[in-house]
């Protein structure tokens, strides 16, 4: 593996909550080399996007920083002045959200916050900036851009808002694209094609990704390599196929287990899914041991007792279960 | 933008039919009257006289003539004569009304200008000396009867200090506007405050907030390029919510300063039963109050897009 581009050794994000302090996460840790496509998969709740905002130093109370690093090209980027800081944000770590209706002001013209991108950090005048507007919203697919960068964004569709999202976000080609679940909210139909969009110009402008997601299968076929977040701790990383053919953690099974498989769904008619029993606790109710313990088929007296620390696998790969394989 | 606007003047006709017929049948069903007043007072015994004056002013005919009469009246913009002085209501209305717009414009501009900015810091600044001591004066401010407010204004300024004149219209100049405007202005800009900081801190929250500085925004570009807006079209609700209201609000104050506007008019005429000069005040407030409404939702068609293109 090359040298990493954004490295997050043991981040921790503390949550501060009547007056105690909880870890929502806990001990996250992983890289991504320049180019590549990292997958952060994991059931809703267990930590997905306040990471991506750690890493965004976008955190806000009750939230915060609670430990660990976070280095960009080597750098720390947290020790960073507010204003060196933002200088990344949008240059070289640009985010895309989960909800494409409200991520937008719905004041501004789509290209209005587009161009702020170049005037922000580009050094552009408006006008200039208009000008460069029309040409991202070209590269984003966006059908007659001359027209659209007039428009609002409740004269959108969810799918034509999350392009775009993504040509704000790759307007000043950054190094780095974080996309937290950038097609949950929208039509299966559409999701597809702002996955290849997002691959295909990411791909063009040597972007790497950090793709969020809950959809392992999605993340497994767009990432070489997969982390499986849980509670928030990563308890499986390892190389896409490899975590499809030999997962680890009983978690991650579960998680490929309640995939639809859609030939056996043609065979047998409907298919029941098999889905993990029970929800992921909350951050203030995290139970002593391994996390996923009450959960688990496989615990064990050891699981209450001990956590599992992790345990490494080939190829810089992880797993943090005492009955792992 | 057009459409918005003949929209809106369309749905004022109806509403104001409804308030003319309120009107009139709010008075028709009153107990006691002009000439009964007369008669308390001991001014007009005689019950002849009293029959012409009923007689000529139209009393004992029946409901829907005494309607019908009204209501074509009004559209014509003949508000009838006043019980007291015989002058035409539109005539009293008018001397007054040049006044009391002055005094409510005045009011709402110290609230405008002092409540937004003063609710824009506070939530910039949550916790700050300027949040908890704007927010501890609005809450007073908004439980201060405006009474007692003009009195304390009235014996600060204008007999301690002797800085301001501290009653009547004088000249009409800006020094007689001063403490009238003060203590019509003070609760608006009280609530002001209050719903600008809390308008702020809830766009602040929003997630394009959170998109603006993901891109790298300074947080006063932040503030600037994306909050102040989005704000202000929550404000705007409540500027113009106070600023109809305000008219209402002044009989206190107008009476109190002895300004020569509609709510001292209408205070006036309610005491003498002066029925037709009652019901033309009752009528211009509430014109007026349609009005702000008119222009507020103008306002937000210019700020917003989702209202333009609806
Ligand atoms: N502002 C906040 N205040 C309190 N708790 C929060 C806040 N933001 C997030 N949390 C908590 O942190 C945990 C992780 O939230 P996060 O949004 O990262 O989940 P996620 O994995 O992204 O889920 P989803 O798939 O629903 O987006 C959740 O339990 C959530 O309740
Ligand atoms: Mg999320």
């Amino acid at each position: 593996m090359s040298a990493p581009l954004l490295e997050v050794e043991n981040l921790s994000i503390a949550l501060s909550q009547g007056g105690k302090s909880y870890k929502a996460v806990e001990d996250v840790s992983f890289a991504i080399a320049s180019g590549e496509t990292l997958g952060l998969v994991g059931e809703s709740g267990c930590g997905k996007s306040i990471t991506a905002l750690a890493v965004m130093g976008l955190l806000r109370q009750p939230l915060s920083l609670g430990g660990g690093r976070i280095t960009l090209d080597g750098g720390d980027i947290h020790n960073l002045p507010p204003a060196k800081l933002r200088q990344l944000r949008g240059k070289r770590i640009a985010m895309i959200f989960q909800e494409p209706m409200t991520a937008l002001n719905p004041l501004s013209t789509v290209g209005r916050q587009i161009a702020e991108m170049f005037v922000l950090h580009a050094g552009a005048g408006w006008s200039e900036a208009t000008d460069r507007t029309v040409d991202a919203l070209r590269q984003v697919h966006v059908p007659s851009p001359e027209r659209r960068v007039k428009d609002f964004p409740h004269q959108l569709s969810g799918g034509m808002r999350q392009r775009v999202m993504i040509a704000i976000a790759l307007a000043c080609s950054p190094d780095l694209l974080i996309a937290d679940e950038p097609t949950t909210a929208l039509d299966v139909t559409v999701q597809a094609e702002i996955v290849d969009l997002m691959q295909e110009l990411c791909a063009a402008k040597g972007t790497a990704i950090l793709m969020i997601s809950h959809d392992l299968g999605l993340v497994a076929n767009m990432c070489r390599r997969v982390a499986v977040m849980y509670a928030g701790r990563i308890v499986e990383q390892q190389a896409a196929d490899e975590i499809f053919e030999r997962p680890q953690h009983p978690y991650t099974r579960g998680l490929i287990a309640s995939l639809p498989r859609l030939g056996a769904r043609i065979v047998h008619g409907r298919q029941r899914l098999q889905e993990i029993s029970g929800v992921v606790p909350a951050i203030t109710a995290f139970p002593a041991g391994c996390r996923f313990r009450p959960r688990c088929q496989r615990a064990t007296d050891i699981c209450q007792s001990n956590d599992p620390p992790p345990t490494p696998l080939p190829e810089d790969g992880l797993v943090r279960c005492h009955h792992h394989g | 933008m057009l459409a918005v606007l003949l929209r809106r003047l369309l749905n004022i006709i109806p509403t104001v039919g409804a308030v003319i017929l309120v009107i009139f049948l709010l008075f028709s069903v009153i107990p006691g009257s002009f000439t009964s007043t007369g008669a308390e007072d001991g001014r007009m015994l005689d019950p002849q006289v009293m029959e012409r004056m009923r007689k000529e002013m139209g009393l004992d005919d029946p409901i829907l003539e005494r309607f019908g009469r009204y209501v074509g009246h009004t559209l014509v913009g003949d508000l009838g004569k006043s019980f007291r002085t015989r002058e035409p209501v539109t005539k009293l209305i008018g001397d007054r009304l040049w006044p009391s717009l002055k005094l409510a414009i005045a009011a709402m501009c110290f609230a405008i200008l002092v409540g937004v900015p003063l609710g824009f810091i506070a939530a910039l600044r949550p916790g700050s000396i300027v949040d908890s001591v704007s927010m501890v004066g609005a809450v007073s401010g908004l439980s201060l009867p405006q009474f007692w407010l003009g009195l304390m204004l009235m014996y600060l300024f204008g007999l301690l200090l002797g800085w301001l004149p501290s009653f009547g219209y004088g000249d009409g100049g800006p020094r007689y506007l001063i403490l009238p405007a003060l203590a019509l202005g003070f609760n608006p800009m009280a609530l002001l405050a209050r719903t600008t900081r809390a308008a702020v801190l809830d766009v602040l929250n929003a997630d394009f907030v959170r998109t603006a500085r993901s891109k790298g925004m300074a947080e006063t570009r932040v503030v600037t390029w994306h909050v102040m807006r989005n704000a202000l079209v929550l404000v705007i609700t409540t500027i113009g919510l106070q600023f109809g209201s305000l008219m209402g609000a002044a009989v206190v104050v107008e009476k109190l300063f002895s300004w020569p506007g509609l709510g001292s008019l209408l205070v006036d005429s309610v005491f003498q039963r002066d029925i037709p000069a009652v019901q033309g005040c009752i009528l211009v407030i509430v014109l007026f109050f349609l009005v702000i409404n008119t222009l507020v939702d103008l306002a937000y068609a210019v700020i917003d897009p989702r209202i333009r293109y609806a």
